[in-house]
């Protein structure tokens, strides 16, 4: 008699909550490197080289890297989705990069770029919590 | 760098890729979701700029 393989019944490779919250850090801030951590060393290239690549687009055509502020419910969704893309988002406001230029023409396409970098960072960090937990 | 036609492919490529590897593991699949991804990504961008054309703004 076969059995149907399970989510269930797949390994759970990090499962432990110490080690899925380094692992989701670790994604976060190198985006690919929670890819990395498990195996998945192709998707993991792929990942640390688009979305830095994407932020630094963004950066290139003028976007802005948005500030908390409460005040503003839209610029303060647009600061989480900008921090959600780690490292870069941590050195251009170390180095004071991503002012922005509101007048320039790319302004809205690096805006566009900088936050569809962080969210699909948070997506890669949300795969790589599934393939941690055994659900891929 | 202003051309609009330019950095919607430029946008769409990055979305594609980040979306194909992300949801397909084998090569040739995620080339082919790639693909029709970023076929989709243009073609809609440009039916719906013709259909805004006569829209002024």
């Amino acid at each position: 008699m076969t059995t149907k393989s399970t989510t269930a019944e797949r390994p759970r490779a990090a499962a432990e909550p110490g080690t899925l919250v380094l692992l989701c850090l670790a994604a976060w801030i190198i985006p690919g490197a929670g890819h990395f951590w498990m195996g998945r060393r192709q998707k993991a290239i792929v990942f640390l080289v688009a979305l830095p690549a994407m932020f630094l687009i963004g950066l290139l055509l003028k976007g802005r890297v948005f500030p908390f502020e409460l005040s503003e419910p839209l610029v303060g969704l647009a600061a989480v989705a900008n921090l959600l893309a780690g490292a870069p988002w941590m050195l251009a406001r170390l180095m004071e990069a991503g002012a922005g230029t509101v007048t320039a023409a790319t302004y809205e396409y690096g805006n566009c770029f900088l936050i569809v970098s962080g969210l699909l960072n948070f997506l890669v960090i949300l795969d790589a919590y599934d393939i941690a937990l055994g659900r891929k | 760098m202003t051309s609009h036609f330019l950095l919607l492919v430029l946008f769409s490529f990055f979305v594609s890729l980040v979306f194909s590897v992300l949801l397909r593991d084998e090569p040739r699949e995620q080339l082919r979701t790639g693909a029709m991804m970023f076929g989709g990504f243009i073609a809609t961008a440009i039916v719906l700029g013709w259909l805004m054309f006569p829209f002024p703004l």
